[in-house]
Protein backbone atom coordinates (compact mmCIF):
# COMPACT_ATOMS: atom_id res chain seq x y z
CA UNK A 1 0.00 0.00 0.00
CA UNK A 2 1.14 3.46 -0.80
CA UNK A 3 1.60 5.93 2.02
CA UNK A 4 2.58 9.33 0.74
CA UNK A 5 4.30 11.50 3.31
CA UNK A 6 6.78 14.25 3.95
CA UNK A 7 10.18 13.77 5.51
CA UNK A 8 11.41 16.99 7.06
CA UNK A 9 15.09 17.45 7.72
CA UNK A 10 15.55 19.53 10.86
CA UNK A 11 19.24 19.58 10.14
CA UNK A 12 18.77 21.64 7.00
CA UNK A 13 15.64 23.66 7.77
CA UNK A 14 16.64 27.29 8.25
CA UNK A 15 13.18 28.50 9.33
CA UNK A 16 12.62 30.78 6.34
CA UNK A 17 8.84 30.12 6.22
CA UNK A 18 8.90 29.67 2.44
CA UNK A 19 6.92 26.44 2.89
CA UNK A 20 4.38 28.33 5.03
CA UNK A 21 3.77 31.12 2.54
CA UNK A 22 3.79 28.91 -0.54
CA UNK A 23 1.38 26.49 1.19
CA UNK A 24 -0.98 29.32 2.05
CA UNK A 25 -0.71 30.75 -1.46
CA UNK A 26 -1.46 27.44 -3.18
CA UNK A 27 -4.24 26.34 -0.88
CA UNK A 28 -5.98 29.68 -0.53
CA UNK A 29 -6.17 29.91 -4.33
CA UNK A 30 -7.60 26.44 -4.82
CA UNK A 31 -11.14 25.47 -5.67
CA UNK A 32 -11.90 24.78 -2.00
CA UNK A 33 -12.05 28.52 -1.47
CA UNK A 34 -9.87 30.96 0.42
CA UNK A 35 -8.43 30.33 3.86
CA UNK A 36 -9.11 32.93 6.55
CA UNK A 37 -6.53 35.69 6.79
CA UNK A 38 -7.35 38.32 9.40
CA UNK A 39 -5.15 41.40 9.87
CA UNK A 40 -2.52 39.99 7.52
CA UNK A 41 -0.51 43.21 7.58
CA UNK A 42 -1.51 44.55 11.01
CA UNK A 43 -0.37 43.96 14.54
CA UNK A 44 -2.10 40.67 15.32
CA UNK A 45 -2.21 38.64 12.10
CA UNK A 46 -4.10 35.38 12.37
CA UNK A 47 -5.76 32.91 10.07
CA UNK A 48 -5.91 29.38 8.80
CA UNK A 49 -2.64 27.75 7.83
CA UNK A 50 -1.94 24.14 6.93
CA UNK A 51 1.70 24.45 7.77
CA UNK A 52 3.60 26.50 10.31
CA UNK A 53 7.23 26.79 11.31
CA UNK A 54 7.95 26.95 15.00
CA UNK A 55 11.32 27.71 16.54
CA UNK A 56 12.92 26.27 19.62
CA UNK A 57 16.12 27.09 21.43
CA UNK A 58 17.84 23.95 22.63
CA UNK A 59 20.54 23.95 25.27
CA UNK A 60 21.88 26.43 27.79
CA UNK A 61 23.51 29.65 26.73
CA UNK A 62 26.11 29.89 25.24
CA UNK A 63 25.82 26.29 24.08
CA UNK A 64 22.51 26.68 22.31
CA UNK A 65 21.13 25.71 18.96
CA UNK A 66 18.03 27.01 17.27
CA UNK A 67 15.81 24.27 15.90
CA UNK A 68 13.25 25.32 13.31
CA UNK A 69 10.36 22.93 13.33
CA UNK A 70 7.85 22.86 10.43
CA UNK A 71 4.54 21.48 11.68
CA UNK A 72 1.63 20.21 9.60
CA UNK A 73 -0.73 17.25 9.44
CA UNK A 74 1.33 14.08 9.78
CA UNK A 75 -1.11 11.87 7.80
CA UNK A 76 -1.00 9.23 10.54
CA UNK A 77 -1.26 5.61 9.47
CA UNK A 78 -3.70 5.13 12.37
CA UNK A 79 -5.28 8.59 12.42
CA UNK A 80 -7.25 9.18 15.65
CA UNK A 81 -9.15 12.05 13.99
CA UNK A 82 -10.86 9.83 11.40
CA UNK A 83 -12.94 7.32 13.43
CA UNK A 84 -14.37 10.05 15.69
CA UNK A 85 -15.80 12.07 12.79
CA UNK A 86 -19.60 11.62 12.92
CA UNK A 87 -20.24 12.44 9.27
CA UNK A 88 -17.39 10.67 7.52
CA UNK A 89 -16.07 14.03 6.32
CA UNK A 90 -12.65 13.08 7.68
CA UNK A 91 -11.24 10.11 5.90
CA UNK A 92 -7.99 8.39 5.02
CA UNK A 93 -7.61 7.54 1.37
CA UNK A 94 -6.83 3.86 0.99
CA UNK A 95 -4.98 4.41 -2.28
CA UNK A 96 -2.29 6.79 -1.02
CA UNK A 97 -2.81 7.20 2.73
CA UNK A 98 -3.59 10.91 2.61
CA UNK A 99 -5.94 12.06 5.40
CA UNK A 100 -8.46 14.49 3.96
CA UNK A 101 -11.54 16.46 4.98
CA UNK A 102 -14.55 16.64 2.69
CA UNK A 103 -15.51 20.29 3.20
CA UNK A 104 -19.01 19.63 1.85
CA UNK A 105 -19.72 17.01 4.52
CA UNK A 106 -18.01 18.64 7.50
CA UNK A 107 -20.48 20.02 10.05
CA UNK A 108 -17.82 21.97 11.93
CA UNK A 109 -18.25 20.19 15.27
CA UNK A 110 -14.49 20.35 15.97
CA UNK A 111 -14.52 16.85 17.46
CA UNK A 112 -11.66 15.72 15.20
CA UNK A 113 -9.48 18.55 16.47
CA UNK A 114 -10.01 17.31 20.02
CA UNK A 115 -8.89 13.86 18.89
CA UNK A 116 -5.66 14.99 17.18
CA UNK A 117 -2.80 15.12 19.70
CA UNK A 118 -0.68 17.24 17.35
CA UNK A 119 -3.07 20.14 16.86
CA UNK A 120 -2.81 19.67 13.12
CA UNK A 121 -6.40 20.69 12.38
CA UNK A 122 -7.79 24.19 12.30
CA UNK A 123 -11.35 25.34 11.90
CA UNK A 124 -11.78 27.88 9.11
CA UNK A 125 -13.61 30.69 10.83
CA UNK A 126 -15.31 31.87 7.64
CA UNK A 127 -16.28 28.59 6.01
CA UNK A 128 -16.90 26.95 9.44
CA UNK A 129 -15.33 23.68 8.38
CA UNK A 130 -12.23 21.86 9.61
CA UNK A 131 -9.18 22.24 7.42
CA UNK A 132 -5.76 20.70 7.34
CA UNK A 133 -2.85 19.81 5.10
CA UNK A 134 -3.99 17.92 2.00
CA UNK A 135 -0.46 17.01 0.93
CA UNK A 136 -1.40 19.15 -2.09
CA UNK A 137 -3.65 16.39 -3.38
CA UNK A 138 -4.73 18.85 -6.10
CA UNK A 139 -1.13 19.14 -7.35
CA UNK A 140 0.44 15.74 -7.02
CA UNK A 141 -1.92 14.04 -9.48
CA UNK A 142 -2.35 17.01 -11.83
CA UNK A 143 -1.45 15.69 -15.29
CA UNK A 144 -1.29 19.24 -16.68
CA UNK A 145 1.76 19.99 -14.55
CA UNK A 146 5.24 18.90 -15.61
CA UNK A 147 6.09 15.65 -13.84
CA UNK A 148 8.75 17.10 -11.59
CA UNK A 149 6.26 19.69 -10.29
CA UNK A 150 3.73 17.07 -9.18
CA UNK A 151 4.85 17.48 -5.58
CA UNK A 152 3.46 19.34 -2.58
CA UNK A 153 4.18 23.02 -3.01
CA UNK A 154 6.06 23.22 0.29
CA UNK A 155 8.53 20.66 -1.04
CA UNK A 156 9.05 22.61 -4.25
CA UNK A 157 9.49 25.92 -2.46
CA UNK A 158 11.98 24.81 0.18
CA UNK A 159 15.26 26.56 -0.68
CA UNK A 160 17.38 24.14 1.35
CA UNK A 161 15.62 20.96 0.19
CA UNK A 162 14.74 20.20 3.79
CA UNK A 163 11.46 18.62 2.72
CA UNK A 164 11.42 15.26 0.99
CA UNK A 165 8.20 13.86 -0.44
CA UNK A 166 7.48 10.27 -1.32
CA UNK A 167 5.97 6.90 -0.53
CA UNK A 168 7.31 5.74 2.80
CA UNK A 169 6.05 2.20 2.13
CA UNK A 170 8.29 1.92 -0.90
CA UNK A 171 11.75 1.10 0.47
CA UNK A 172 13.34 2.45 -2.69
CA UNK A 173 11.77 5.91 -2.47
CA UNK A 174 13.86 8.94 -1.61
CA UNK A 175 11.73 9.46 1.50
CA UNK A 176 12.21 5.90 2.79
CA UNK A 177 15.93 6.04 2.14
CA UNK A 178 16.20 9.33 4.01
CA UNK A 179 14.30 7.86 6.99
CA UNK A 180 16.48 4.77 7.04
CA UNK A 181 19.80 6.47 6.41
CA UNK A 182 19.45 9.56 8.57
CA UNK A 183 17.50 8.18 11.52
CA UNK A 184 14.06 9.51 10.65
CA UNK A 185 11.65 9.55 13.57
CA UNK A 186 7.96 10.17 14.32
CA UNK A 187 6.47 12.80 16.62
CA UNK A 188 4.96 11.72 19.96
CA UNK A 189 5.35 8.00 19.24
CA UNK A 190 3.90 7.29 22.69
CA UNK A 191 0.33 7.75 21.38
CA UNK A 192 0.56 5.00 18.79
CA UNK A 193 -0.77 7.10 15.93
CA UNK A 194 2.04 6.02 13.59
CA UNK A 195 2.49 9.37 11.82
CA UNK A 196 3.44 8.96 8.17
CA UNK A 197 5.46 12.17 8.16
CA UNK A 198 8.90 11.72 9.59
CA UNK A 199 11.53 14.13 10.80
CA UNK A 200 15.26 13.81 10.35
CA UNK A 201 17.20 14.73 13.48
CA UNK A 202 19.81 17.39 13.96
CA UNK A 203 23.15 15.82 13.16
CA UNK A 204 26.56 16.82 14.29
CA UNK A 205 28.60 17.68 11.24
CA UNK A 206 32.30 17.32 11.98
CA UNK A 207 34.91 18.51 9.50
CA UNK A 208 38.55 18.21 10.34
CA UNK A 209 40.13 21.49 9.30
CA UNK A 210 43.86 21.39 8.88
CA UNK A 211 46.02 24.45 9.10
CA UNK A 212 46.92 24.00 5.42
CA UNK A 213 43.24 24.33 4.48
CA UNK A 214 43.10 27.77 6.06
CA UNK A 215 46.46 28.99 4.87
CA UNK A 216 47.95 27.43 1.83
CA UNK A 217 51.66 26.90 2.00
CA UNK A 218 52.03 28.07 -1.57
CA UNK A 219 49.55 30.94 -1.31
CA UNK A 220 50.82 33.62 -3.68
CA UNK A 221 49.00 36.33 -1.72
CA UNK A 222 50.56 35.61 1.64
CA UNK A 223 50.97 38.86 3.52
CA UNK A 224 54.54 38.25 4.47
CA UNK A 225 55.43 37.64 0.85
CA UNK A 226 53.90 40.84 -0.51
CA UNK A 227 56.91 43.02 0.09
CA UNK A 228 59.06 40.70 -1.95
CA UNK A 229 56.90 40.88 -5.04
CA UNK A 230 58.03 43.08 -7.87
CA UNK A 231 56.01 46.33 -7.99
CA UNK A 232 53.69 46.55 -10.92
CA UNK A 233 54.09 49.50 -13.18
CA UNK A 234 51.35 48.81 -15.63
CA UNK A 235 47.95 50.48 -15.10
CA UNK A 236 45.44 47.94 -13.92
CA UNK A 237 41.72 47.92 -14.59
CA UNK A 238 41.11 49.12 -11.01
CA UNK A 239 43.22 52.19 -11.60
CA UNK A 240 41.23 53.29 -14.62
CA UNK A 241 37.73 52.77 -13.28
CA UNK A 242 36.04 54.45 -10.40
CA UNK A 243 33.16 52.20 -9.27
CA UNK B 1 9.13 38.01 20.95
CA UNK B 2 6.81 40.86 21.83
CA UNK B 3 8.88 43.68 23.26
CA UNK B 4 8.26 44.53 26.85
CA UNK B 5 7.40 40.98 27.82
CA UNK B 6 9.85 39.79 30.45
CA UNK B 7 11.69 36.64 29.45
CA UNK B 8 10.34 33.73 31.39
CA UNK B 9 12.27 30.68 32.39
CA UNK B 10 10.94 27.61 30.59
CA UNK B 11 11.78 24.14 31.59
CA UNK B 12 11.42 20.88 29.84
CA UNK B 13 9.12 19.33 32.42
CA UNK B 14 5.81 20.80 31.44
CA UNK B 15 3.04 21.34 33.91
CA UNK B 16 0.06 22.13 31.81
CA UNK B 17 -2.12 23.49 34.60
CA UNK B 18 -4.14 26.41 33.37
CA UNK B 19 -3.85 24.91 29.91
CA UNK B 20 -7.23 23.22 29.82
CA UNK B 21 -9.69 23.19 26.96
CA UNK B 22 -11.95 26.14 26.32
CA UNK B 23 -15.44 25.08 27.50
CA UNK B 24 -17.93 24.67 24.66
CA UNK B 25 -20.98 26.27 26.28
CA UNK B 26 -23.55 24.66 23.98
CA UNK B 27 -22.09 21.26 24.84
CA UNK B 28 -22.16 22.11 28.55
CA UNK B 29 -25.88 22.89 28.19
CA UNK B 30 -26.56 19.83 26.03
CA UNK B 31 -25.00 17.29 28.37
CA UNK B 32 -26.52 18.73 31.56
CA UNK B 33 -30.02 19.21 30.11
CA UNK B 34 -30.30 15.76 28.59
CA UNK B 35 -28.72 14.19 31.69
CA UNK B 36 -31.46 15.69 33.87
CA UNK B 37 -34.17 14.72 31.37
CA UNK B 38 -32.97 11.12 31.25
CA UNK B 39 -32.82 10.98 35.06
CA UNK B 40 -36.34 12.38 35.36
CA UNK B 41 -37.71 9.73 33.01
CA UNK B 42 -35.88 6.99 34.89
CA UNK B 43 -37.36 8.28 38.15
CA UNK B 44 -40.98 8.20 37.00
CA UNK B 45 -40.73 5.04 34.94
CA UNK B 46 -39.03 3.11 37.76
CA UNK B 47 -41.70 4.37 40.18
CA UNK B 48 -44.34 2.95 37.85
CA UNK B 49 -42.73 -0.50 38.05
CA UNK B 50 -42.56 -0.28 41.83
CA UNK B 51 -46.30 0.45 41.81
CA UNK B 52 -46.93 -2.54 39.54
CA UNK B 53 -44.83 -4.75 41.80
CA UNK B 54 -46.83 -3.37 44.76
CA UNK B 55 -43.74 -1.88 46.41
CA UNK B 56 -45.10 1.65 46.09
CA UNK B 57 -48.73 2.59 46.64
CA UNK B 58 -50.51 3.62 43.43
CA UNK B 59 -50.97 7.36 42.94
CA UNK B 60 -54.43 8.89 43.02
CA UNK B 61 -53.60 10.72 39.84
CA UNK B 62 -50.75 9.41 37.69
CA UNK B 63 -48.53 12.28 36.54
CA UNK B 64 -45.82 10.12 34.98
CA UNK B 65 -47.03 11.07 31.49
CA UNK B 66 -46.49 14.75 32.23
CA UNK B 67 -43.10 14.05 33.84
CA UNK B 68 -42.09 12.13 30.72
CA UNK B 69 -43.28 15.08 28.65
CA UNK B 70 -40.97 17.32 30.67
CA UNK B 71 -38.12 14.85 30.08
CA UNK B 72 -38.84 15.10 26.37
CA UNK B 73 -38.69 18.90 26.57
CA UNK B 74 -35.37 18.82 28.44
CA UNK B 75 -33.89 16.56 25.75
CA UNK B 76 -35.32 18.80 23.05
CA UNK B 77 -33.73 21.85 24.72
CA UNK B 78 -30.42 19.99 24.86
CA UNK B 79 -30.71 19.07 21.21
CA UNK B 80 -31.44 22.70 20.34
CA UNK B 81 -28.38 23.84 22.34
CA UNK B 82 -26.18 21.33 20.52
CA UNK B 83 -26.94 22.95 17.18
CA UNK B 84 -25.16 26.09 18.34
CA UNK B 85 -21.98 24.05 18.63
CA UNK B 86 -21.94 23.29 14.91
CA UNK B 87 -20.40 25.38 12.18
CA UNK B 88 -22.96 23.96 9.74
CA UNK B 89 -26.13 23.04 11.67
CA UNK B 90 -28.00 22.54 8.39
CA UNK B 91 -25.81 19.50 7.75
CA UNK B 92 -26.40 18.00 11.21
CA UNK B 93 -28.34 15.07 9.72
CA UNK B 94 -25.08 13.83 8.22
CA UNK B 95 -23.77 13.16 11.73
CA UNK B 96 -25.71 9.90 11.95
CA UNK B 97 -23.57 8.34 9.24
CA UNK B 98 -20.53 6.98 11.07
CA UNK B 99 -22.18 5.16 13.97
CA UNK B 100 -19.85 2.20 13.46
CA UNK B 101 -16.83 4.16 14.66
CA UNK B 102 -17.91 7.47 16.22
CA UNK B 103 -19.50 7.85 19.66
CA UNK B 104 -20.69 11.28 18.59
CA UNK B 105 -22.54 9.71 15.71
CA UNK B 106 -24.05 7.14 18.06
CA UNK B 107 -25.23 9.95 20.35
CA UNK B 108 -26.76 11.71 17.37
CA UNK B 109 -28.85 8.57 16.76
CA UNK B 110 -29.58 7.71 20.41
CA UNK B 111 -30.84 11.20 21.30
CA UNK B 112 -33.78 11.42 18.83
CA UNK B 113 -34.63 7.73 19.40
CA UNK B 114 -34.86 8.38 23.14
CA UNK B 115 -36.93 11.51 22.51
CA UNK B 116 -39.30 9.66 20.20
CA UNK B 117 -39.87 6.87 22.72
CA UNK B 118 -40.35 9.41 25.53
CA UNK B 119 -42.89 11.23 23.38
CA UNK B 120 -44.68 7.94 22.64
CA UNK B 121 -44.80 7.13 26.34
CA UNK B 122 -46.15 10.62 27.08
CA UNK B 123 -48.88 10.30 24.45
CA UNK B 124 -50.00 6.85 25.67
CA UNK B 125 -50.07 8.10 29.25
CA UNK B 126 -51.72 11.47 28.71
CA UNK B 127 -54.34 10.18 26.28
CA UNK B 128 -56.73 7.55 27.59
CA UNK B 129 -55.60 5.13 24.92
CA UNK B 130 -53.14 2.73 26.58
CA UNK B 131 -54.06 -0.77 25.43
CA UNK B 132 -53.09 -3.85 27.39
CA UNK B 133 -50.53 -5.89 25.49
CA UNK B 134 -50.07 -8.89 27.78
CA UNK B 135 -50.12 -9.87 31.43
CA UNK B 136 -46.80 -10.61 33.02
CA UNK B 137 -46.95 -13.47 35.51
CA UNK B 138 -50.44 -13.45 36.89
CA UNK B 139 -51.10 -9.94 37.99
CA UNK B 140 -48.82 -7.44 36.24
CA UNK B 141 -50.55 -5.84 33.25
CA UNK B 142 -48.11 -4.70 30.59
CA UNK B 143 -49.65 -1.89 28.60
CA UNK B 144 -48.35 -0.18 25.48
CA UNK B 145 -46.96 2.68 27.57
CA UNK B 146 -45.02 0.23 29.75
CA UNK B 147 -43.44 -1.34 26.67
CA UNK B 148 -42.63 1.99 25.00
CA UNK B 149 -41.30 3.29 28.32
CA UNK B 150 -39.07 0.23 28.63
CA UNK B 151 -37.70 1.00 25.17
CA UNK B 152 -37.12 4.60 26.26
CA UNK B 153 -35.17 3.40 29.31
CA UNK B 154 -32.95 1.21 27.12
CA UNK B 155 -32.42 4.11 24.72
CA UNK B 156 -31.64 6.61 27.45
CA UNK B 157 -29.13 4.24 29.07
CA UNK B 158 -27.48 3.96 25.68
CA UNK B 159 -27.61 7.73 25.36
CA UNK B 160 -25.85 8.19 28.74
CA UNK B 161 -23.07 5.90 27.58
CA UNK B 162 -22.76 7.50 24.13
CA UNK B 163 -22.64 11.02 25.56
CA UNK B 164 -19.97 10.15 28.10
CA UNK B 165 -17.95 8.01 25.70
CA UNK B 166 -17.59 10.98 23.34
CA UNK B 167 -15.19 12.33 25.96
CA UNK B 168 -13.96 9.12 27.56
CA UNK B 169 -12.81 7.60 24.26
CA UNK B 170 -10.25 10.34 23.55
CA UNK B 171 -7.12 8.74 24.93
CA UNK B 172 -4.98 11.85 24.49
CA UNK B 173 -7.23 13.80 26.86
CA UNK B 174 -6.19 11.76 29.87
CA UNK B 175 -8.47 13.61 32.29
CA UNK B 176 -11.45 12.37 30.25
CA UNK B 177 -10.09 8.96 29.29
CA UNK B 178 -11.45 7.06 32.27
CA UNK B 179 -14.48 4.91 33.20
CA UNK B 180 -15.11 7.55 35.87
CA UNK B 181 -16.25 9.91 33.11
CA UNK B 182 -19.06 7.53 32.15
CA UNK B 183 -19.96 6.91 35.79
CA UNK B 184 -20.00 10.66 36.49
CA UNK B 185 -22.28 11.43 33.56
CA UNK B 186 -24.76 8.72 34.62
CA UNK B 187 -24.72 9.57 38.32
CA UNK B 188 -24.92 13.34 37.87
CA UNK B 189 -27.65 13.13 35.25
CA UNK B 190 -29.57 10.66 37.39
CA UNK B 191 -29.14 12.79 40.53
CA UNK B 192 -30.47 15.98 38.91
CA UNK B 193 -33.34 14.04 37.29
CA UNK B 194 -34.44 12.49 40.57
CA UNK B 195 -34.14 15.88 42.31
CA UNK B 196 -36.45 17.35 39.68
CA UNK B 197 -38.78 14.39 40.24
CA UNK B 198 -39.01 15.23 43.96
CA UNK B 199 -40.19 18.74 43.06
CA UNK B 200 -42.85 17.40 40.66
CA UNK B 201 -43.94 14.77 43.16
CA UNK B 202 -44.18 17.30 45.99
CA UNK B 203 -46.18 19.65 43.76
CA UNK B 204 -48.61 17.02 42.49
CA UNK B 205 -48.78 15.00 45.75
CA UNK B 206 -48.68 11.75 43.81
CA UNK B 207 -47.28 9.78 46.73
CA UNK B 208 -43.92 8.95 45.20
CA UNK B 209 -41.99 11.59 47.09
CA UNK B 210 -40.28 9.30 49.60
CA UNK B 211 -38.88 7.08 46.86
CA UNK B 212 -37.67 10.02 44.77
CA UNK B 213 -36.09 11.92 47.64
CA UNK B 214 -34.25 8.85 48.89
CA UNK B 215 -32.90 8.09 45.42
CA UNK B 216 -32.02 11.75 44.76
CA UNK B 217 -29.96 11.96 47.94
CA UNK B 218 -28.33 8.59 47.27
CA UNK B 219 -27.45 9.44 43.64
CA UNK B 220 -26.19 12.91 44.55
CA UNK B 221 -23.88 11.48 47.22
CA UNK B 222 -22.74 8.70 44.88
CA UNK B 223 -22.04 11.31 42.18
CA UNK B 224 -20.07 13.37 44.71
CA UNK B 225 -17.88 10.38 45.56
CA UNK B 226 -17.39 9.52 41.90
CA UNK B 227 -16.62 13.11 40.88
CA UNK B 228 -14.26 13.55 43.80
CA UNK B 229 -12.47 10.37 42.73
CA UNK B 230 -11.97 11.77 39.25
CA UNK B 231 -10.71 15.08 40.70
CA UNK B 232 -8.14 13.15 42.74
CA UNK B 233 -7.20 11.04 39.73
CA UNK B 234 -6.71 14.07 37.53
CA UNK B 235 -4.68 15.92 40.13
CA UNK B 236 -1.84 13.44 39.83
CA UNK B 237 -1.95 12.78 36.09
CA UNK B 238 1.22 13.33 34.14
CA UNK B 239 1.36 13.47 30.37
CA UNK B 240 3.49 10.81 28.68
CA UNK B 241 4.32 13.51 26.14
CA UNK B 242 6.90 16.20 26.55
CA UNK B 243 8.47 18.88 24.41
CA UNK B 244 11.23 16.34 23.78
CA UNK B 245 8.87 13.74 22.31
CA UNK B 246 6.79 16.43 20.59
CA UNK B 247 9.63 17.71 18.42
CA UNK B 248 11.97 14.75 18.80
CA UNK B 249 14.91 16.64 20.26
CA UNK B 250 16.27 14.89 23.32
CA UNK B 251 17.85 17.65 25.28
CA UNK B 252 16.65 18.47 28.80
CA UNK B 253 16.51 22.20 28.09
CA UNK B 254 14.26 23.34 25.25
CA UNK B 255 12.66 26.74 25.07
CA UNK B 256 10.09 27.74 22.48
CA UNK B 257 10.94 31.03 20.83
CA UNK B 258 8.28 31.16 18.12
CA UNK B 259 5.03 29.27 17.63
CA UNK B 260 4.58 30.15 13.99
CA UNK B 261 1.72 32.60 14.42
CA UNK B 262 1.88 36.12 15.78
CA UNK B 263 -1.79 36.77 16.49
CA UNK B 264 -2.61 33.33 17.87
CA UNK B 265 -4.31 30.55 15.98
CA UNK B 266 -7.14 28.05 16.30
CA UNK B 267 -4.70 26.00 18.36
CA UNK B 268 -4.30 28.71 20.97
CA UNK B 269 -7.97 29.73 20.92
CA UNK B 270 -9.64 26.31 21.23
CA UNK B 271 -7.38 24.40 23.57
CA UNK B 272 -6.07 27.00 25.98
CA UNK B 273 -8.63 28.75 28.17
CA UNK B 274 -8.03 32.23 29.51
CA UNK B 275 -9.32 31.84 33.06
CA UNK B 276 -7.03 32.48 35.99
CA UNK B 277 -6.20 29.89 38.61
CA UNK B 278 -8.44 31.63 41.16
CA UNK B 279 -11.48 31.41 38.86
CA UNK B 280 -10.82 27.73 38.23
CA UNK B 281 -10.46 27.06 41.94
CA UNK B 282 -13.65 28.98 42.68
CA UNK B 283 -15.47 26.96 40.02
CA UNK B 284 -14.25 23.68 41.49
CA UNK B 285 -15.36 24.61 44.98
CA UNK B 286 -18.69 26.03 43.89
CA UNK B 287 -19.70 22.98 41.86
CA UNK B 288 -18.82 20.68 44.73
CA UNK B 289 -20.99 22.78 47.09
CA UNK B 290 -23.83 23.76 44.73
CA UNK B 291 -24.08 20.58 42.73
CA UNK B 292 -23.83 18.07 45.56
CA UNK B 293 -23.79 19.37 49.14
CA UNK B 294 -26.52 22.06 48.96
CA UNK B 295 -29.11 19.83 47.22
CA UNK B 296 -28.53 17.00 49.69
CA UNK B 297 -29.05 19.39 52.62
CA UNK B 298 -32.16 20.93 51.05
CA UNK B 299 -33.63 17.52 50.16
CA UNK B 300 -32.92 16.29 53.67
CA UNK B 301 -35.10 19.10 55.05
CA UNK B 302 -37.80 18.83 52.40
CA UNK B 303 -41.10 17.04 52.77
CA UNK B 304 -43.83 16.00 50.35
CA UNK B 305 -45.54 19.38 50.78
CA UNK B 306 -42.47 21.59 50.25
CA UNK B 307 -42.26 21.59 46.48
CA UNK B 308 -40.61 25.04 46.46
CA UNK B 309 -37.72 23.69 48.52
CA UNK B 310 -37.31 20.75 46.12
CA UNK B 311 -37.53 23.01 43.08
CA UNK B 312 -34.89 25.24 44.68
CA UNK B 313 -32.71 22.18 45.27
CA UNK B 314 -33.06 21.24 41.59
CA UNK B 315 -32.25 24.74 40.31
CA UNK B 316 -29.18 25.04 42.54
CA UNK B 317 -28.04 21.52 41.68
CA UNK B 318 -28.49 22.19 37.97
CA UNK B 319 -26.44 25.39 38.24
CA UNK B 320 -23.78 23.45 40.13
CA UNK B 321 -23.73 20.75 37.44
CA UNK B 322 -23.44 23.42 34.74
CA UNK B 323 -20.30 24.67 36.50
CA UNK B 324 -19.15 21.07 36.87
CA UNK B 325 -19.43 20.43 33.14
CA UNK B 326 -17.68 23.74 32.45
CA UNK B 327 -14.89 22.65 34.79
CA UNK B 328 -14.79 19.27 33.04
CA UNK B 329 -13.48 21.08 29.94
CA UNK B 330 -11.11 23.33 31.91
CA UNK B 331 -9.69 20.17 33.49
CA UNK B 332 -8.80 18.51 30.18
CA UNK B 333 -5.28 19.27 29.03
CA UNK B 334 -4.71 18.72 25.34
CA UNK B 335 -1.27 17.41 24.35
CA UNK B 336 -1.18 19.82 21.41
CA UNK B 337 -0.60 22.62 23.95
CA UNK B 338 2.99 21.41 24.22
CA UNK B 339 3.55 23.05 20.84
CA UNK B 340 2.10 26.35 22.08
CA UNK B 341 4.09 27.39 25.10
CA UNK B 342 4.84 30.93 24.02
CA UNK B 343 3.11 33.41 21.76
CA UNK B 344 5.60 35.13 19.54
Amino acid sequence: MTQLALVIDLNTCVGCHACVTSCKEWNTSGEAGPMVDRNPYAAEPTGTFFNRVQSFEVGNFPHTQTVHFPKSCLHCEDPPCVPVCPTGASYKRPEDGIVLVDYDKCIGCEYCSWACPYGAREIDEQQKVMKKCTLCVDRIYDQSLPEDERKPVCVLSCPTSARIYGDIHDPESEASKAINDAGGYQLMPEWGTAPANHYLPRRKVDITVHQEDLQRVDNPLRKEDRGQRAPTTRTTLDDSTSW
Amino acid sequence: MVSGRPPRARHSTIRLHGNGMKPALSVVLLTTLIGAGQGLFLAYYSAEWFVMLAILAPAQTDYSGYAAGLSFLLLAAGLLASFFHLGHPERAWRAAAMWRTSWLSREVIALPVTMLLMLGYTLFKVSDYDPLVFVLGKSIPITASTLVGFGAVLALCGLYICTAMIYACLKFLRQWHSPLTVLNFILMGGASGFTLATAISAYTRDGRFAYFVGMAIFLTLAALVSRFASLLRNKNLRSPSSLQSAIGVHHPTIRQIAQGAMGGSFNTRAFIHSYGASVVQLARRSFLVLGFIVPVVLLQFSSDISWMLCAGAFVLQYLGLLVERWYFFIEAEHPQNIYYQMIS
